[in-house]
């Protein structure tokens, strides 16, 4: 299929090069170009890619090959129907000066760029907002480029007012200072958070309100930034497994998977059999974790307390069997590159499925209490809705997606680890209201349940990691019984896997929707350069369009009902 | 059997210091503010939830207005961009107060040794228990929690005990 979209491409742009890296089409451009190829791949019959997955920069000071621009900035695009990948990269000229803009074909450039902007000081012309995102407004310098120290912190002594940024979504949003005159009351101003109950971490929405209705909002992130990508490029890659935990840690296998599939995917292993049906097994298992823990918490902001002790009771008691599997509760680091840490243990399938039974009870009983409940249908049916077209728009993937109706999910669409063996359904939203994102998150548990079943029948036996001393580490009995052992060992841990040189986009259907890993290797142990494609952070992004218009109290069920988890938003 | 004082005041009367009555009240009515911002906020939930039951401490009642409560339970990373935030909170709870940082990157940054992670939130506010672990299980949170009631036993109720301390913030 590659070589067909690689043809069309080409022909398409013959000024610029076009060449296939892994199940993607890299298209380099020349900035004067990038507007018009950007707007052709969306507009175009042939290409017409609604999704811009995620933007990001590379800073090729320390690169070993000497390039003729410092920074590259790289747009990820992709049709879901056809599942086309393209990945538009074009050569800085001028950081200051910058490149255009492509927030006026997505909505999800906004947040995009502006990340960029903040972590490689690169301007984006016509940018309609653009400040920092992830770190503080008194943040100096770009921290992502090469030559800013990593140990460099910067103390905020105060928090930005953002009082420009709302004034001028009212502006947008078309409530000007006669408006606010005819209204007979007063726009106010409200803050919510970052430290309040209802942002489940650490995010800080600012709301115009008129009453109860939100005329404006803007939303602050980067409270939980913790620099996981510029701490990524000072480690070996499978010292990254455990910095993967800490994105969506609710569901922390599902990263730990994704990464190293990605690195794998570039490597080139066919992991073995059983690893893959074990990392179907165990992510499936998370996806049912991770949803449990979304619905739990939003039911409580609904007002229904039994329901989380009923979902999270259950969940509790999975913990006994992720522990006893992986040694910890919540952080699993339980892949590595070319297999998995441990095998499964002795009499394991019998507790899975015993937790299988415990989970399905727990939302059962749930479903019992809510399903026919008239207060949970009056309070999220028809609110808080956005369109199929603006979900694309906006970047949002995974369950908020397909609660607008899209039916794109990376496991049917590009499978990966056999999934297009197992029988199961991708549950599909009519409306994208706040109760179709929240009933989804119900039926994907069954599907994952299905999909555990089924795995459980077929999982064979045999090695979980590829025999390859360049990558996977020796036995022990090698380690302590000769040299080469010991020494293939060492290597391996202090050297790191080497990962031969070059640039690569992989990703994988997590909790939350398409969890994306940009790499740039320079050949050694250590990513130059690693960008996470956060599902979180696009959704996010989309808040405002979801909430404006509806209730004060509607915008903090809707915020649980996205499950934004702050590690993975903000990484 | 009633000495000194008591003796001639009847069974009626106790007598005892300031210090050890109020004390004791305060010791079993911890009201908690959870100042969760990652991974370690997932385990406080378990710390609160059926299993494990803080209330069995008398801890339960979480409040989300740090004007309400006496305990501030940092649980997660606290970056740059958040610690006024946090200052700030500390500064809204009324006396007396007490603080637990609860694993490793409330207590020294952890992992994450760069440039937007504050390096343990004892630089912006007065910690008196920190917890191990990454993050610490349950248990860990009700032994800090033990630790802290053993703490307030022995305190004046006079005495303000980080008059002294500077952060990086003040």
């Amino acid at each position: 299929m590659n070589t067909t979209a690689l043809e069309n491409l080409q022909a398409a742009f013959p000024d610029a090069t076009c060449k296939v890296v892994l199940n993607s089409v890299v298209v380099e451009v020349q900035p004067e170009n990038l507007e018009n190829t950007l707007g052709r791949l969306k507009n175009e019959q042939d290409f017409n890619c609604g999704l811009l997955v995620d933007i990001t920069a590379i800073d090729y000071l320390e690169y070993p090959q000497q390039q003729e621009r410092r920074f590259h900035v790289v747009y990820t695009l992709r049709n879901w129907k056809t599942n086309l990948l393209v990945q538009v990269r074009t050569p800085v000229t001028d950081a200051e000066e910058g490149i255009p803009t492509a927030t006026h074909l997505w909505e999800s450039a906004n947040w995009g760029e502006r990340e960029v902007y903040d972590q490689y000081g690169i301007h984006f012309q016509g940018h309609p907002d653009l400040r920092r995102i992830l770190n503080h407004w008194q943040f100096e310098g770009h921290p992502l480029r090469k030559d800013y120290p990593i140990e460099k912190g910067q103390i905020c002594f105060d928090t930005d007012r953002m009082e420009n940024a709302i004034r001028a979504r009212l502006v947008k949003n078309g409530v000007d200072e006669t408006t606010m005159k005819d209204i007979n009351t007063e726009v106010m101003f409200l803050n919510i958070g970052p430290s309040h109950p209802a942002t489940h971490g650490a995010i800080r929405l600012l709301v115009a309100l008129d009453g109860e209705t939100i005329l404006a909002n803007v939303n602050e992130v980067g409270y939980l930034h913790r620099g996981f990508e510029k701490t990524a490029e000072q480690r070996t890659y499978n010292q990254i497994v455990p910095l993967t935990d800490r994105l969506n840690y609710c569901s922390s296998m599902m990263n730990n998977i994704a990464y190293v599939k990605a690195v794998e995917s570039w490597l080139g292993i066919e992991i073995t059999e059983r690893a893959k049906f074990m990392r179907v097994v165990l992510s499936e298992f998370y996806r049912v974790l991770d949803h449990m823990v979304c619905l739990a918490a939003a039911l409580v902001d609904m007002g229904g307390l039994t329901n989380y002790w009923y979902l999270y009771n259950e969940k509790e008691a999975a913990y006994d069997f992720i522990s006893r599997l992986t040694g910890a509760r919540l952080t699993s680091s339980f892949t590595r590159v070319g297999g998995m840490y441990r095998d499964f243990y002795d009499g394991w399938q019998d507790d899975l499925e015993a937790h299988i039974r415990g989970l399905e009870k727990g939302m059962g009983d749930t479903l019992k209490l809510v399903d026919t409940n008239r207060i949970v249908h009056e309070r999220t049916q028809g609110v808080c809705v956005i369109s199929a077209e603006s979900a694309l728009s906006y970047g949002m993937t995974g369950p908020t997606l397909r609660a607008s109706g899209v039916p794109y999910d990376l496991r049917k669409d590009a499978p990966y680890y056999n999934y297009d063996s197992f029988d199961f359904a991708v549950p599909v939203g009519s409306n994208g209201d706040i109760y179709d994102r929240f009933m989804i998150r119900f039926y994907e548990m069954f599907e994952s349940i299905k999909i555990i079943r089924q795995a459980l029948k077929d999982i064979p036996e045999g090695p979980i990691n590829v025999v390859d001393s360049q990558i996977s580490l020796p036995p022990k009995k090698q380690v302590y019984g000769n040299i080469e052992g010991l020494a293939n060992h060492f290597k391996l841990i202090f050297e790191g896997v080497k990962v031969p040189q070059g640039e690569w986009y992989d990703s994988f259907e997590a909790a939350n929707g398409e969890l994306g890993f940009h790499f740039v290797s320079d050949g050694s142990g250590t990513p130059y350069k690693l960008k996470v494609r956060p599902p979180c952070f696009y959704t996010m992004g989309a808040f405002a369009k979801m909430v404006e218009g509806n209730m004060i109290a509607d915008a903090v069920i809707n915020l649980s009902c996205i499950n934004i988890i702050g590690g993975e938003l903000d990484r | 059997m009633a000495l000194g004082l008591e003796a001639s005041l009847g069974d009626t009367v106790i007598t005892t210091k300031l210090n050890k009555i109020v004390n004791w009240g305060r010791q079993y009515s911890l009201w908690p503010f959870v100042y969760g911002t990652a991974c370690c906020a997932i385990e406080f939930m378990s710390t609160a939830a059926s299993q494990y039951d803080i209330s069995r401490w008398g801890a339960e009642v979480v409040r989300f207005s740090p004007r309400q409560a006496d305990l501030l339970l940092v649980c997660g990373t606290i970056s740059y961009k958040q610690a006024p935030v946090l200052k700030r909170i500390y500064e809204q709870m009324p006396d007396p107060k007490w603080v637990v940082a609860m694993g490793a990157c409330a207590s020294s940054g952890g992992i994450y040794d760069n440039y937007c992670t504050v390096q343990g939130i004892d630089t912006i506010i007065p910690v008196d228990i920190y917890i191990s672990g990454c993050p610490p299980r349950p248990e860990a949170v009700l032994d800090a929690l033990i630790k802290i009631q053993e703490q307030i036993k022995g305190e004046s109720i006079l005495e303000d005990r980080h008059k002294d301390f500077k952060g990086i913030l003040d």
